[in-house]
């Protein structure tokens, strides 16, 4: 399956409002982690960096830079995800975020 | 069904988990749910990508992932809850330097292939944001983790450098885009690297989560158009959820702090700090000894404690929430005022707080906890500064006037836990800090601490 130039546009628009529009009623709180885990899911560059070393061919100059971008690509999704992960793990087993209406 | 049929619908599945994953992220309860399974997205994109055809170099690609594994979980692992916020940055400066590595790749492998626009403008730009992107979180980083100095570095022609740098990269981009020789797309490359260190250097640390927040979905945006270059859907679409996600926390961010993206990001805070220090006068502040305090606070009937930036740094949250124990024991309620933006990120001191343990209802919001101040006998502020400073409310040429404030000054006697006798991260002066009923204890929030609650518990 493949779409143009055209096609990738209209997914990239879409995708802005997608974005946009889920998290929009983020309470403050939850900045912090949100962003943290925005950052495990950009990288998503990772997938680039697989499928540039794995159609390298006999290129040695992309098979390092391919090499490379692997193991950045790596660091941003493991540890992006594994820190989100202990910072949500704080939010678990605490009463729901409005405590102060049952006062 | 073609060879491609399994790693495209591997690729689209992934590409919905994220889009629940960031959905359920927002909201406390989910939260951890979602970055699950977006984890679980990321996991299956990897492996339609293994599936593709015509990949090869199996075992280096896994050698590599391994590399790349082993120090992104210790690190994840091992980091302190208060270093969180430069670790983030840290991981966002990878993802910008594997967009840029990767369009580097397509742009020396593939580009003599076609020069069509729109293949040519995704690497450029892929080049450009990964870069910045790269040397801006790692600058983030050194100032956070204390590398180099958290003050505005200034140098003359700041401005009209960094648009020098701007002018640089656009034209040595359409330059590398005309010419025939491969290697000129190192020169954009290197400038963009260089408006990288240029555009974060200028800001102060109390800024750096807006600078990590704007960062962030730049580095969305470099995976989206890497995303274009390789006609990969889930990079396009994880990438731009990122960007614009990412640009719209940056405005509630922003929001949160009252202040303008516009001015954090071409600094001119702090632009007049000659006339900013006019406010005290000739006024003096007060001492108290860390005795005269655990006395005062120990025969308290109520206590506020105000937790800032200066408790994060000096990691006293445990410190914190023995003395509140300590003080508990003898009958004295004790609450916490937690500011939005207090800490390093908004929601920063929640997750610190909630490390050590302190119960979940003793965190009030503003709103809530701001009329409790005037029933408050102390109100203890440890390490906080703008988020308590009048001016605020009050001065209408203050940079921060109009930022909804923590009302620390209601209380009938303030004590202020502090470094030194300076003005905060925004560099204004805090009349709080004068009052006749506001006294100061100098020190490391640590030691500080620490003194307190043995002197509490020695009554």
């Amino acid at each position: 399956m493949s779409v143009g130039t055209l096609g990738m546009i209209y997914i990239f628009i879409l995708a802005i409002f997608t974005g946009v529009e889920v998290i929009s009623r983020v309470p403050t709180i939850l900045h912090t982690p949100l962003m943290s885990g925005a950052n495990a899911i950009h990288g998503i560059v990772l997938i680039g960096g697989v499928i540039l070393l794995g159609t390298a061919g006999q290129s040695k100059v992309l098979c390092v830079l391919g090499f490379i971008a692997v193991i950045l690509g790596t660091l941003n999704v493991v540890g992006g995800f594994v820190v989100t992960d202990r910072m949500l793990e704080m939010f678990k087993a605490k009463p729901p975020a409005k405590t102060s209406q049952d006062k | 069904m073609n060879a491609a049929t399994v790693p495209e619908a591997a690729f689209l599945i992934a590409s919905l988990l994220f889009i629940f994953g960031l959905k359920r992220l927002s909201s406390p309860r989910s939260a951890r749910s979602g970055n699950q399974l977006a984890a679980i997205g990321m996991a299956l994109a990897l492996g339609g990508a293994f599936l593709l055809p015509n990949m090869g170099h199996f075992g280096w690609i896994l050698l590599a992932i391994l590399i790349g594994t082993v120090p992104g979980w210790l690190l994840a692992k091992r980091v302190k809850m208060t270093a969180m916020p430069q670790m983030v940055s840290l991981f966002n400066g990878m993802g910008g330097a594997c967009a840029l590595f990767i369009s580097l790749g397509e742009w020396l492998g593939g580009v003599s292939a076609g020069r069509d626009l729109g293949r040519v403008l995704p690497m450029l730009l892929g080049i450009v944001f990964g870069s910045i992107s790269f040397t801006g979180s790692l600058v983030a980083f050194a100032k956070l983790q204390g590398l180099i100095s958290e003050k505005p570095h200034r140098w003359p022609w700041q401005k009209t450098g960094n648009a020098l740098l701007a002018a640089v990269i656009l034209a040595s981009s359409a330059a590398a885009a005309s010419s025939q020789n491969e290697i000129w797309i190192l020169l954009p490359a290197a400038a963009a690297l260089l408006l990288g260190v240029a555009q974060v250097l200028p800001i102060g640390g109390a800024d750096m989560p807006v600078v990590i927040s704007v960062l962030n979905s730049c580095t969305g945006l470099a995976a989206a158009v890497t995303g274009f270059a390789m006609h990969n859907m889930s990079m396009i679409i994880a990438g731009t959820l990122v960007g614009a996600a990412g640009s719209l926390l940056t405005v509630l961010m922003c929001q949160a702090m009252n202040r303008s993206l516009a001015r954090v990001i071409f600094g001119s805070f702090g632009l007049a700090p000659a006339g900013a220090a006019a406010a005290p006068g000739d006024q003096s502040m007060r001492e108290i000894a860390a005795a005269e305090c655990a006395i005062m606070m120990a025969y308290a009937r109520k206590v506020i404690i105000v937790p800032g930036y200066g408790l994060a740094v000096a990691q006293a949250q445990h410190l914190v929430h023995e003395l509140d124990q300590a003080l508990e024991k003898r009958g004295v309620e004790v609450k916490y005022a937690v500011h939005p933006v207090a800490g390093r990120m908004p929601g920063h001191m929640n997750v610190l707080l909630a490390e050590a343990n302190v119960p979940y209802p003793k965190l009030l919001d503003m709103e809530e906890i701001n009329p409790e101040f005037d029933q408050a006998d102390v109100a203890l502020i440890i390490g906080a500064n703008d988020v308590v400073n009048p001016a605020a409310r009050t001065d209408v040429a203050s940079p921060i006037y109009g930022m909804p404030i923590l009302n620390a000054d209601k209380a009938k006697n303030v004590v202020v836990i502090k470094r030194g006798s300076g003005a905060g991260f925004a560099g204004i002066e805090n009349a709080l800090f004068y009052n006749p009923k506001t006294r100061m204890l100098f020190g490391d929030a640590k030691k500080a601490l620490q003194d307190l609650v043995t002197e509490v518990k020695a009554l």
